[in-house]
């Protein structure tokens, strides 16, 4: 197989690594929003079952949770799971990384001073006012490198979907490597991660600069 | 007419009594400060008044209208609407500014009167320069709190709490966070409010500011109204821990 096959096949698999990638920042990031309001919650059932979940999902391998969405519909209830894979796939990384994405928010949130809060209450402003307008945008700014951190990860874990046999780049090389029996199509495969994750923390940099009209 | 009215105010944190049966009440027009040794109740006061905090036992009205009262032998207060009719007619200048740092200037000021008010934007934005003009900040505007002194924060501070039009306004230890020139003109700015008649309740331990601003002084000691006047009675009591207090604060002078 000639360099330039290699090249385009993995960059056809890369397709898929980034469409993985997008899909779940595009989910999990919201959701860790909703997580969060469940794990302060102030209904104790509610917030403790929150708990229970973020526990479980930062406590087991984000593999196994892939195996377990994928295949578990079909062990549980004999259901077809033929064309689920991608679903299960953007399913267990979105509720994987929004346990993460929670308590990183938490973390920011529980950091702004409570003096802002009471400003706010004197000013009149109610609730949903009071987090959209005045803790969630210096939440944000709070959070950012964090956040960072977690989405150079996942740039690296939509390798693990290669377990439910779901051909992306990762996989693809895989494939290639033990075929043609060369190490090349890896090292193309790391420079393309390397890459992508060049670009991720440039841009989460620039969004961090932007964010630097304060302090 | 009593613009505010606190009736038997007794808070206890953990076991320790802060406030032991307080009442007060300001009349409108009047400049009422409010003096005392640190822990001696004062700021807890005006988080109670100001409804940060919520009091054990007590009665507190606004403009005639119950804010809190006792029903079963526990604090009460009128449906959240209604209160947020009630809270509405007060501002508070906090000890540490408590601006917005994600806000400009002109934001900080603006976006409550437009957003919780749903007033006029232009109309608000014209208030808001001719507040900051009167507060010598003209030219920040599109300053972000982080760019300014604690002077001109605290100024922005009292310019967003005037913006919403209360009918009074507290001030909890407006100058303790500044130094002595920064101090001398947030003390400026409140003196030009005195000149508006505004109703104000300040708790200070600028002695001197007190005494000239003030219709009224209260001296709080141990959780209670010790000494209660006007500045001439007040700083001329015969109180012993008036005497004591005011001692120490004429040594330093």
């Amino acid at each position: 197989m000639s360099f330039q096959v290699m090249l385009q096949q993995l960059t056809t698999g890369f397709g898929s690594t980034l469409m993985i990638f997008c899909l779940t920042l595009l989910f999990s990031l919201p959701l860790g929003l909703v997580v969060y309001f469940g794990r302060v919650c102030r209904f104790k059932p509610l917030s403790w079952l929150v708990k229970c979940y973020i526990s479980i999902m930062r406590g087991t391998p984000l593999m196994l949770q892939l195996l377990l969405w994928y295949f578990g519909p079909f062990y549980l209830w004999g259901m077809n799971i033929g064309g689920y894979k991608f679903t299960a796939i953007i399913l267990g990384c979105s509720l994987n990384y929004a346990a993460y994405f929670a308590e990183i928010y938490r973390s920011g949130i529980e950091s702004i001073p409570v003096g802002q809060y009471e400003a706010a209450q004197l000013l009149g402003y109610n609730r949903q006012q009071t987090f959209f307008k005045i803790v969630l945008p210096q939440m944000v700014k709070i959070v950012l490198p964090s956040v960072t951190n977690e989405v150079i990860t996942l740039v690296k874990d939509t390798s693990l979907v290669y377990s439910v046999s779901y051909i992306e780049m990762f996989a693809r090389a895989k494939q290639i490597a033990a075929a043609e029996t060369t190490v090349m199509p890896f090292m193309i495969a790391g420079v393309f991660y390397y890459i992508f994750n060049f670009v991720v923390a440039w841009i989460m940099e620039w969004f961090e600069k932007k964010m630097n009209y304060y302090h | 007419m009593n613009l505010l009215e606190m009736k038997n105010i007794k808070k206890e944190f953990n076991g320790l009594k802060v406030l032991m049966d307080i009442s007060l009440h300001v009349k409108e027009g009047e400049i009422v400060s409010i003096i005392g040794p640190s822990g001696s109740g004062k700021s807890t006061l005006l988080r109670c008044a100001t409804m940060l905090t919520d009091v054990d036992s007590g009665e507190i009205t606004y403009m005639g209208k119950k804010t809190v009262w006792m029903e079963n032998g526990k604090p009460v207060t009128p449906p959240k609407k209604e209160l947020k009719e009630i809270c509405s007619c007060f501002g508070l200048v906090f000890q540490n500014f408590n601006l917005f740092p994600h806000y400009s200037v002109m934001k900080n000021i603006t976006d409550a009167p437009i957003h919780v008010q749903k007033r006029d934007k232009t109309e608000v934005y014209q208030e808001a320069r001719e507040l900051l003009a009167k507060m010598g900040l003209s030219d920040k505007e599109d300053a972000y709190p982080c760019q300014l002194s604690g002077g001109q924060c605290q100024r922005v501070a009292i310019a967003r709490a005037l913006a919403l039009n209360p009918k009074i306004l507290f001030f909890d230890e407006p100058t303790s966070a500044l130094d002595p020139e920064l101090t001398g003109e947030v003390l400026r700015v409140i003196r030009s409010l005195a000149d508006l008649h505004i109703t104000m309740v300040i708790v200070t331990h600028e002695m001197n500011f007190a005494r000239d601003i003030s219709d009224r002084i209260i001296f709080m000691d141990q959780g209670v109204i010790a000494v209660e006047g006007t500045p001439e009675q007040v700083f001329s009591s015969e109180h012993d821990r008036m005497k004591e207090f005011l001692g120490k604060f004429h040594q330093g002078a």
